[in-house]
């Protein structure tokens, strides 16, 4: 069961990925990201990990990618026009045979058999593990990652203000 | 591989009743609502389809069912045929997470009145309904319309402000009951009302549900925040280009969420299935009380009727309502009835409300809207929220 879900999900991640960039509209474009985000949701959900799903959900595809579409929907952005030749022909093998030796690669030589976790072999992900790992080890790193966000949006607030003459 | 089968069994009966109550629900919410205005603006409403209009939902039903389905040709079709379907799939979904009662025994099963428990219920929820805005705002892209196309940018701009505040309320009272599952949050509230988040110390969360009221009507697009479809300015806003049957599945959506809402509202502030009082003080008998005395009001209005018709539907009316309140005293269906009634009693309450401030309040103006949310809610829900953690932490050992 859990394999049939992985592939199913797994493979309607990678179609909606490749259709990110087939895609000549803008709007079709963001909307097969939001298909990206949330097969990766669900793939997270089959490992265990509960919290990173739904913050995957609530995260990317619900504020990140609904301001995407907003901005494309108010600049009505119309569809891309093609310029010159394409390079589909010589580059998609290119593209395969780089794909194949990365994924040959991480799977003999940074994951080897005994560090790969198992379908139902990791139970930590609920928001308590998440909660106690985030304010014990991780404290510092996440203090400064709040840090970064008020920088960021005391950024944005400062870049938006009306110019007061 | 017994055990499996009787629990695929079970769910798939469960997810049947549910839908089955629900979509019915759906149908009669939007009676109930003509009713409440109706009377609210002193006239009788819908009167004419069955007893007091009682048949108008299936007259709207087979209305909408068998009106023609138009395309018009200058819309992007895909996302056109899709926006509906996302927005109905999105507003019934999260349904599946909400407990309605205990746990109950039917014959040899022991089962919860509720589809499935997530350990992170709250986070699913919102998850769903932030999936939802994309309904809205690609049927207004869409539909190549630019009535259309404000109403969807109003309402995804709404949608994105509005989460802010109801995310950071709805925090509040989860920090004391400390805990993301519906079913825990709602057993953490046992005891009467003064165990339930809303008057709980040790900081009672009337702010933190006052604003949570506030942005599920914003959030679910109902007077006085209903811009996206403000029909004095842009026709019918979202879903002008949608008819027959795509119109109404965004109709059935708002009405869908409307029962979300009032539903996370109940199991976070409210207590959930408790009864406020204890059954030593008579917890038990409210249900009965209430519907005998609907009884005698129907009797009593039968008997001295305004219209000629209520002379024979009033004391029909009466008699069930006494047969209802009778089947409440029954020992054998009190362990599942009194829940559910308690359950259904408090959210049919905060869906009165809807109805009322819709029957009361005007519209906003879009700055208006947006000033309210970003200058005052959040701020004051952020404030409620350092408050609450606060105390918690400090009265937790």
């Amino acid at each position: 069961m859990d394999v049939i879900l992985f592939l199913i999900f797994a493979v309607v991640a990678v179609v909606c990925a490749i259709n990110v960039v087939v895609q000549t509209h803008p709007i079709s474009s963001a909307l097969s990201l939001v298909g990206v985000m949330g097969s990766l949701a669900v793939l997270y959900l089959l490992l265990g990990a509960e919290f990173i799903a739904a913050a995957q959900v609530i995260v990317y595809a619900g504020a990140i990618m609904v301001l995407f579409v907003f901005v494309i929907m108010l600049l009505n952005a119309g569809a891309e026009t093609k310029k010159g030749r394409s390079y589909l022909i010589p580059g998609a093998p290119l593209l395969i045979v780089f794909l194949g030796l990365m994924a040959y690669y991480v799977q003999r030589y940074l994951f080897p058999e005994s560090a790969v976790v198992r379908f139902g072999g990791f139970t930590g992900g609920g928001p308590k593990d998440i909660g106690n790992a985030l304010f014990t080890t991780y404290l510092l790193p996440f203090e400064v990652t709040s840090i970064l966000i008020l920088v960021a949006i005391i950024g944005a607030v400062v870049l938006a203000r009306k110019e007061i003459e | 591989m017994e055990l499996l089968d009787s629990f695929i069994f079970i769910t798939l009966i469960k997810a049947a009743v549910v839908l089955a109550v629900l979509l019915t629900t759906l149908a009669y919410l939007q009676w109930v609502e003509r009713k409440v205005i109706a009377h609210v603006q002193v006239r009788p409403g819908p009167y004419r389809v069955g007893p007091h209009g009682l048949l108008q939902p299936v007259a709207d039903i087979i209305k909408l069912l068998t009106k023609e389905d138009l395309l018009p040709p200058y819309v992007n079709k895909p996302l056109y045929l899709l926006a509906p379907f996302l927005a109905i799939s999105m507003a019934l979904l999260s349904i599946s997470v909400i407990p309605f009662g205990p746990m109950i025994k039917v014959g040899p099963v022991i089962t919860w009145m509720q589809l499935t428990d997530l350990n992170i219920g709250v986070l699913f929820i919102l998850a769903v309904s932030s999936m939802g805005v994309y309904g809205i705002a690609l049927a207004g892209w869409a539909s190549n319309n630019k009535y259309a196309l404000i109403g969807g940018l109003r309402s995804s701009a709404q949608m994105i402000s509005y989460e802010l505040p109801m995310s950071l309320a709805i925090a509040a009272p989860l920090l004391i009951s400390n805990t993301l599952s519906l079913r825990e949050l709602v057993m953490s509230q046992a005891g009467g009302i003064f165990h339930w988040n809303i008057l709980h110390g040790p900081f009672p969360q009337v702010i933190s549900f006052i604003i949570f009221m506030i942005a599920a009507f914003a959030e679910t697009n109902r007077v006085p925040f209903d811009l996206p479809e403000a029909e004095n300015e842009l026709v019918a806003g979202f879903h002008t280009e949608y008819s027959s049957m795509k119109f109404a599945s965004f109709f059935m959506a708002e009405y869908a969420n409307m029962i979300t809402v009032s539903a996370m509202a109940t199991l976070l502030f409210l207590g959930g299935w408790m009864a406020p009082w204890p059954v030593a003080w008579g917890a038990n008998l409210v249900p009965t009380v209430i519907f005998a005395v609907a009884g005698v009001t129907a009797l009593y209005h039968g008997a001295n009727a305004a219209r000629k018709r209520d002379k024979r539907t009033l004391p029909v009316f009466g008699i069930i309502f006494f047969i209802i309140a009778g089947v409440f005293l029954l020992p054998i269906v009190q362990s599942w009835l009194l829940p559910l009634f308690w359950f259904a009693a408090k959210t049919g309450a905060i869906l009165f409300l809807f109805m009322w401030v819709r029957a009361t309040l005007p519209r906003f103006r879009y700055d208006q809207l947006m000033g309210f949310t970003w200058k005052f809610l959040f701020p004051v829900a952020m404030l409620n929220l350092l408050v609450t953690s606060f105390l918690v932490a400090w009265t937790t050992k």
